[in-house]
């Protein structure tokens, strides 16, 4: 290049430089896994499941006190409540303690003529009042007897009863000496909601700290005692503490590794630094790029940041040592080029990916790399001193050309590795799919467990079936939840489901309040029917003077609304079916299996949508949220299978036409034989493939193909110390791809792990199978 | 509650005693002989704020050691199944409802007077209640006083009467000074 032409491209390199840094200094990185969760076809599937990542169930901690002995627990427990009660990060926080229940059960029983559905003008005549207080004298006559007595003399037409029919059926936490305990009685129990939602994960790690902090500080604490948490947010602030934490590591040991093997190789400092510059001008351009095109950058698409290193040194490897001896071997950059270019066409099938994360590594590969070649291009031989000091390969050199002939020669074990792959995948009886959309997610094994024990202790909350449907505004959406629930009580009776909760039970639409303080009657004509009721019946109006004070109270109340409950356990109840959202509200009404019969925790949602037909309720959705997400996955396995394909056929095609069918067919099936082998070694170590898997596998096509094309690339040859050059690159840089993949294998976030692992053991086969078929033996050409 | 009577060994047994004065172990030990039972229930409730008692009636089925199940039939259908720890209330409609005894100690203690004086459970009465017995094996008395003082904010007192292995009444006395009684005639036992 003339000195001219290396200036400006030098001020260009410098200028973009600049311009990256300029935009990363103002770019948003996020760390939480949602963007390695899919994007879901329809909006309402994508508003549930932001609601149950971000929302109000999301806002829920399950919190557990072990170690110690009972009463110990038990006095953490009340300490903990106490001290948290008046955190504002909070907006409840439960252990069972009767003081609170007691708050629950005036709420229902102060305002039992605003919430009992049963209230109606016939019921408050004096026939209906009549009948309503002989169903309470027999239910008072029955095993409820002592409950039932108890309210009688306020409620004689049995309101309550009315109400709390509604709770009956649901599995409620154990309790010990008055506070929630786990089934096993080893853990004393809690409930928090946090005040703030989902999508601010610092607030809320601020408020996960805070109870950890307030229980580690907790007066005369048993050292045996400790703390567990789960839910939602515990987990999506340990993604993020994990992701941060391993992003950091990669990086560092990536770095530290790739520069190692090159210092051992080049054994010069100018050089290393030289061979570091397109990695890093690649990874600056990379990230701002995505900074551009998506508006934040995921944590986790820096931490494939250690991949690029891995491939963007390989160029500058390859021009280094093949250019050692100071000639230029034919058509190296013709090689780079079409290495550069099925690389960028693997990753280009990545950003039409579904994921926002695949995506984002898609646009963060493809620019980096390109920068890279072009830095390696046009940056890197003006900088380069005019004869490289490298050291002498020819060693080495010789004794890895001896092996790799061995391994020509071995073309059979290629036959036979095939083969056995091939049996493997037939044979073995597993899935090869992974179908759990869970199998992404960085959550332990350990911390699922307890998660899930914690759940079933506080009585098993987990939403797996929900009748939903988005109303514009909070008495709209009331009213609607008026019109399913005796729908859902009808399914209910039929044993279609177990239970199910609405909204309404627990705060009705100002239209049924209103409604039913109309049904009241004034306070002389209550104590007029009441006389008439009582006409004959074992009981006297007189000892009912608090029933009619009540029901002229409640008249004339004020119609209670949200913060009528604020403080209340139902509060978190209410707040976790009745959503506020930007343009609207959400209401999500759980729905209970019945427990009994041959699937007794699935629901014929068949049936429940053609209930709800009947009564024009079309616009109630009712989803299995599991199979909803497994659905998803599957669909965007799928389209991960088609991509991948696409893309390695794009691949095919393109070598194809720059280099003939020949030629493309060599380099094709030393490629084929390591995907293939790659997903057997997966298969056989029984290790079910995902979604990440096979981005990896087409990974592994890109990146293997820059070796096959240079073993295959006949006119490359020259004489044999080039050869022995160009094998040495190879080997090098396979080296430098394999140990940056196998690093991010090592990692605990399974995203990054399952593709570092797929691309370290694909790389390393590819090259191998490569020197055995595309090879183009230099004894057989020259002999 | 209950039904009961006895095999052959209890009559002996029961015979061989018959004039002393029983004892608790004794009497234990005889209620203890049956391994199951039915018999039908009238249960009237006294109520203070009530003209008249309540009443309610049905069957009573108990195999031992630890499942009694009440069917009432009258006014309103109902059932209580206790099994072990668990206490299953089912309605009328078929809705149930679970309660894990360990739960609550007074519901607890309210089925055990009964559960543990059919299988002559000495242990089980005497964690809740301190035990008072009169009467010979013919026409015996059991009165229970409970020892918790949560039971006691509830039930004052619960005496059972009966003759040999066989319960004829339960009677419950309420804090507040209402009651109620069970009469039990017993329809087949083994």
């Amino acid at each position: 290049m003339k000195p001219r032409h290396h200036k400006l491209a030098l001020f260009v390199w410098l200028a973009l430089m600049l311009a990256s840094v300029l935009v990363i200094v103002q770019t948003r990185f996020v760390a939480d896994l949602s963007a390695f969760m899919p994007k879901v076809p329809s909006a309402r599937q994508q508003m549930l499941i932001d609601q149950l990542r971000d929302g109000a169930i999301a806002r829920i901690v399950l919190v557990g006190i072990e170690g110690g002995d009972e009463a110990e627990r038990g006095r953490l427990s009340r300490l903990l409540v106490s001290q948290l009660a008046h955190n504002p990060r909070f907006t409840s926080v439960q252990n069972g303690d009767s003081q609170i229940q007691q708050r629950d059960q005036q709420y229902f029983f102060n305002n039992r003529y605003l919430l009992s559905p049963a209230v109606t003008p016939q019921r408050f005549s004096a026939d209906g009042l009549r009948a309503a207080v002989q169903d309470t004298l027999d239910a008072m006559a029955g095993d409820a007897g002592l409950v039932v007595k108890k309210i009688l003399p306020r409620d004689p037409s049995g309101e309550t009863l009315q109400i709390l029919d509604q709770f009956i059926g649901e599995s409620q936490p154990n309790s010990s000496d008055d506070i929630w305990v786990s089934r096993d009685g080893k853990r004393a129990v809690l409930l928090l909601q946090l005040a703030e939602s989902g999508l601010d994960t610092d607030a809320q790690a601020a408020a996960l700290a805070d109870v950890r902090q307030t229980f580690d500080h907790l007066p005369a604490r048993h050292v045996a005692t400790r703390l567990v948490m789960s839910g939602t947010s515990v987990m999506s602030v340990a993604s993020r503490d994990t992701i941060k934490s391993e992003v950091e590591r990669l990086a560092t040991l990536g770095t530290v590794l790739v520069v190692a093997l090159l210092l051992l190789v080049y054994r010069s400092l100018p050089l290393l630094l030289l061979g570091l510059i397109p990695v890093l001008s690649g990874a600056l351009v990379g990230v701002a790029s995505v900074s551009l095109g998506f508006g934040h950058v995921h944590g986790l698409t820096l931490g494939f940041g250690t991949t690029l290193i891995g491939e963007a040194v390989d160029y500058s490897i390859y021009l280094f040592i093949q250019r050692a001896g100071g000639n230029e071997p034919r058509h190296f950059w013709r090689t780079i080029r079409l290495g550069v270019l099925t690389s960028i066409t693997g990753f280009a099938a990545l950003m039409c990916s579904s994921f926002p994360g695949l995506s984002q590594l898609g646009l963060y590969s493809i620019s980096g790399l390109v920068t890279a070649a072009l830095v390696t291009r046009y940056i890197l031989p003006g900088l380069m001193p005019a004869r490289l000091n490298l050291r002498d390969l020819s060693g080495p050199g010789l004794l890895l050309q001896k092996s790799l002939d061995f391994l020509t020669r071995m073309r059979w074990v290629m036959a036979a590795a095939l083969l056995a792959a091939v049996a493997v995948l037939v044979f073995n009886p597993q899935d090869i799919w992974n179908r759990q959309l869970n199998a992404l997610s960085s959550i332990s094994k350990e911390q699922n467990k307890l998660d899930a024990e914690l759940r079933g202790d506080l009585g098993g909350n987990d939403m797996r079936y929900v009748a939903s449907f988005s109303a514009p505004n909070q008495e709209s959406a009331l009213q609607l939840a008026e019109r399913t629930r005796p729908v859902l009580r009808e399914l209910a009776r039929q044993r279609v489901i177990g239970g199910f909760h609405t909204p309404d039970e627990l705060l009705p639409s100002q239209a049924s309040q209103r409604a039913r303080q109309a049904a009241l009657p004034h306070a002389v004509e209550a104590s007029r029917r009441l006389d008439r009721a009582l006409d004959g019946m074992p009981l006297q109006a007189n000892q009912l003077q608090g029933f009619l004070a009540d029901v002229e109270r409640s008249r004339s109340q004020p119609l209670l609304s949200r913060q009528s409950l604020q403080g209340s356990a139902t509060s978190v109840l209410l707040d976790s079916m009745l959503i506020k959202r930007p343009n609207g509200y959400l209401v999500l009404m759980p729905l209970r299996p019945t427990g009994e019969g041959a699937q007794s925790d699935q629901i014929a949602l068949d049936k429940v949508r053609a209930a709800l037909e009947r009564h024009q309720l079309e616009q109630v959705t009712v989803i299995d949220l599991l199979e909803e997400t497994t659905a998803i996955f599957d669909s965007y396995t799928h389209e991960a299978l088609v991509f991948s394909s696409l893309g390695s056929l794009a691949i095919l095609l393109l070598l194809g036409v720059t280099c003939g069918w020949v030629q493309a067919v060599r380099v094709t099936i030393p490629l084929g034989c390591a995907v293939l082998c790659t997903v057997a070694i997966f298969d056989a170590s029984g290790i079910q493939l995902t979604i990440l898997h096979l981005v990896g596998l087409l990974l592994v096509v890109a990146i293997g193909s820059n070796y096959a094309l240079f073993f295959a690339n006949k006119q490359q040859l020259g004489n044999e110390v080039e050869q022995r050059q160009v094998e040495v690159s190879l080997v090098v840089a396979n080296l430098a791809t394999v140990t940056s993949f196998g690093l991010l294998g090592t990692s605990s976030v399974p995203v990054l792990s399952f593709i570092g692992s797929t691309v370290a053991i694909g790389a390393l086969l590819a090259l191998v199978f490569s020197a055995m078929m595309a090879r183009i033996r230099p004894r057989a050409h020259h002999s | 509650m209950s039904k009961t009577l006895a095999g052959l060994a209890v009559l002996l047994a029961a015979g061989l005693c018959q004039a002393a004065e029983l004892s608790v172990a004794d009497l234990m030990q005889m209620l203890g002989q049956k391994k199951s039972g039915t018999a039908t229930f009238v249960e009237k409730k006294y109520i203070a704020m009530l003209k008249q008692p309540l009443e309610s009636s049905g069957e009573l089925a108990f195999t031992a050691p630890d499942r009694l199940e009440k069917r009432t039939l009258k006014p309103k259908a109902e059932s209580v199944v206790l099994e072990g720890n668990k206490l299953v209330l089912e309605r009328s409609d078929g809705r149930k409802m679970t309660v894990a005894l360990s739960d609550r100690p007074e519901v607890a203690a309210f089925v055990e007077s009964i559960r543990a004086t059919l299988s002559g459970d000495r242990g089980g009465l005497e964690r809740f209640y301190t035990l008072a017995l009169s009467g010979d094996a013919e026409q015996w008395k059991l009165n229970l006083t409970p020892i918790q003082p949560r039971m006691q904010k509830v039930i004052s007192q619960i005496r059972i009467a009966g003759k040999q292995a066989q319960v004829k009444t339960i009677e419950f006395l309420q804090a507040d000074g209402d009651r109620s009684e069970m009469a039990i005639t017993s329809t087949s036992a083994k």
